[in-house]
């Protein structure tokens, strides 16, 4: 009985469907979309309006008619902050769940641990957060920013500021190593000095020590990379010992929005460039942030990871309205090869470069200051994913399925 | 003067260690050095504690009052967890991991679904001081003070009092205890909510310089278990030369390498230790003086 009222269901969605909007006979069928991201443990906080966001954009695609006709579902998993969730349910959603797409992965580690799973069960996965850059795979598009267009707006803008003594302190991980590397690149190219860097293992809290060594330097500048809620305790620490040399970030304040979690000043002179936060002062952030605080009136934070899995979905959207209703992973990335799959989103235009599948962005210049109050000093407009391309990775000739960093560049032909 | 300078520094950052791991070790020295329950779920206690601390703190009350209602609110579900869960556990201390890591996972949850991802900190008190080229935060030094005080408290309070005579006698030889009149299920459960509160207290002291979220116990988790294990059954002789011991390790290591190798000697440090005392720091003191 209930079978029967299925199908019949499914018959008359059928026909309605083919009533619309004309498609081929799978049209009813709705798109299936993974979600694995993190909703519990050490990422949550960051990670929670990132499904939030997708969900928003699912419901506004689904009540304008759906792509291409077709309904999304949404099969969401929570990947509790660990490695090896990401890789049991990257299996299940591509190979059970037999979803056209995913949209998954927080921190850098989780990433290169579904990666492999994604590239041999051929499937097609968007990773929808900054990290350190460098992933040349197919089977990927990435729409959070890259050290190209973090780094390089950030630090010469703070060298200049403050002085070319240049102090890191990051992440033990793949994310805080290459991205310490390219802060070494991008400082010497203008001139500066290193004159420390510490690398700190997650889930680390107490940073007295680390403190007492930037004091024992002085640097004019210190770039902090710290990831999760443990390592955030740094600021509290070192705002209590009086350590106030003006800070840089390519994660914090965007991602962690440790200037709503703290107590003022402890954030204060913190400068991260962001391709968005909710304090962004656009008419279209303003209209966005009122249809996410309608929707989700608890939200705590807006932070641009969020935003990417927002504009995320509209991108996978266009490609599969543009490659006819085809969810084959070589149609859409046809589309993508024609260098023109642009959405406005509500940082601004952003575009998907054909030779990464990485995503152009605007990148706001955010300080935090005394009262932890935001202001942008700078806006630079449509920053792109250049590197990639520049150091020989083309995704339209060869896909290498790979990642490189500034010391391990793409092979020449 | 700048010699001086860097010994304080040196100094202040052994004590700032030798405090961390005495205060993440000492609710479960009682709990596990003691009882033999091995809480898994220490660090929500220490959680618990910091979230009540903040709340209370933001509502207006002085800090130092905020700590301690943070101690009391752990302590106070502390004595419901043990009527609950651990009374029915205390012969089959492998079931006490499965049961406690239980209820660390359902307090992680339940806090991240009931309160949300992350409350706003209160700040640390008291500013700062200036020796030498460096600068410290004062409150650092009432965490130091604190973690002395405690472990002060623990030895009167174990050695000196009626109430911890009996909570020892009670533990070593239940039975006999019991003959001669002493309630004993009274006395471990106000022994394992001394443990709770402890840490909830813990949590307190430390809720100003951390960010108060639901996995912020499980910093503390590491480090109280290798303290309780390197110190061995004793609260007092086996925690404080335990914290002391590890505490001037991970200070030097890290002033010398970083935080990645403040750990590594930690945990090398804790291997040769157990290696060479199987039965802890006080268990290789108590057999010395007896």
């Amino acid at each position: 009985m209930l079978e029967s009222i299925a199908r019949g269901t499914r018959i008359a969605s059928l026909i309605g469907a083919g009533l619309l909007v004309a498609g081929p006979a799978f049209a009813a069928d709705p798109i299936k979309l993974g979600v694995l991201e993190d909703q519990s443990g050490d990422f949550a906080l960051a990670t929670i309006g990132k499904v939030h966001g997708i969900q928003l954009a699912t419901d506004e695609i689904n009540a304008a008619g759906g792509i291409a006709g077709r309904k999304i579902e949404l099969v969401i998993y929570d990947t509790q902050s660990d490695n090896t969730r990401y890789q049991e349910f990257m299996r299940r959603v591509l190979q059970r769940d037999k979803v056209n797409v995913v949209f998954a992965g927080f921190s850098s580690a989780s990433r290169e641990a579904y990666r492999p799973i994604v590239d041999q069960l051929d499937g097609f996965a968007f990773y929808n957060n900054q990290y350190e850059g460098g992933v040349c795979d197919g089977h990927m598009v990435v729409t959070g920013a890259v050290p190209e267009q973090q780094f390089s707006t950030l630090i010469p803008w703070m060298m200049e500021k403050y002085g070319k003594r240049v102090y890191t302190i990051a992440a033990d991980y793949n994310f805080g190593q290459i991205s310490a590397e390219w802060v070494r690149m991008i400082v010497k190219q203008n001139g500066g000095e290193m004159v420390g860097e510490e690398f700190i293992p997650l889930g680390v809290s107490q940073f007295s020590q680390t403190i007492a060594n930037i004091q024992k330097v002085k640097p004019d500048v210190l770039i902090t990379l710290l990831v999760g809620t443990a390592q955030a305790s740094y600021y509290e620490q070192a705002a209590a010992a009086n350590l106030k040399v003006p800070m840089g970030s390519s994660v914090n304040v965007g991602q962690g929005y440790e200037h709503k979690r703290f107590k003022p000043p402890s954030l204060a002179n913190m400068y991260a460039t962001v391709n968005y936060i909710e304090e962004v002062d656009t008419p279209e952030s303003k209209a966005f942030v009122a249809k996410w605080k309608a929707k989700f009136p608890n939200e705590p934070y807006i932070n641009q990871e969020a935003e990417n899995s927002y504009h995320a979905v509209y991108l996978y959207k266009q490609m599969v309205e543009r490659a006819n209703g085809s969810t084959a992973r070589a149609d859409l990335r046809a589309v993508i090869a024609k260098g023109d799959v642009c959405v406005d989103a509500p940082e601004g235009k952003v575009c998907i470069d054909p030779k990464s599948q990485h995503v152009s962005h605007t990148i706001y210049m955010a300080r935090v200051g005394e009262d932890h109050s935001i202001t942008f000093p700078k806006v630079w407009h449509d920053i792109k994913p250049y590197w990639l391309g520049e150091a020989g990775c083309d995704l339209t000739k060869k896909d290498p399925m790979a990642q490189y960093t500034p010391s391990n560049p793409p092979p020449k032909p | 003067m700048d010699f001086l300078s860097s010994l304080f520094g040196f100094v202040y950052q052994c004590g700032d260690a030798f405090a961390f791991l005495v205060l993440a070790a000492c609710g479960l020295a009682v709990i596990f050095g003691m009882m033999g329950v091995i809480n898994l779920a220490h660090g929500e206690f220490i959680m618990c504690g910091a979230y009540v601390t903040v709340t209370t703190a933001r509502a207006g009350l002085p800090l130092p009052l905020a700590i301690l209602c943070g101690g009391l609110a752990a302590g106070a579900v502390g004595l419901v967890v043990e009527r609950l869960v651990i009374r029915q556990l205390y012969d089959r201390p492998m079931d006490t991991i499965v049961a406690t890591w239980g209820l660390s996972l359902i307090a992680t949850q339940g806090t991240l679904i009931v309160l949300g991802s992350s409350v706003q900190g209160v700040g640390v008190p008291l500013g700062s001081f200036t020796v030498g080229a460096y600068s410290y935060s004062t409150y650092r030094l009432v965490l130091i003070a604190s973690a002395l005080a405690i472990l002060a408290g623990l030895y009167l309070g174990f050695n000196k009092t009626r109430f911890g005579i009996l909570a020892r006698a009670t533990i070593q030889l239940p039975h006999m205890a019991e003959a001669l009149g002493v309630d004993t299920k009274f006395v471990y459960s106000m022994t394992f909510a001394l443990g709770a509160a402890l840490a909830g207290l813990v949590g307190g002291l430390y809720a100003p310089t951390m960010t108060i979220v639901p996995t912020m116990g499980s910093t503390f988790i590491m480090e109280a278990f290798v303290t309780v294990v390197v110190g061995g059954a004793d609260v007092f002789l086996g925690t404080s030369p335990a914290a002391a011991v590890l505490g001037v390790v991970k200070a030097a290591m890290t002033s010398w390498q970083g935080q990645l190798f403040g750990q590594i000697g930690l945990l090398i440090a804790v291997i040769i230790v157990i290696r060479v005392l199987p039965k802890g720091i006080s268990g290789f003191i108590l057999r010395e003086r007896g």
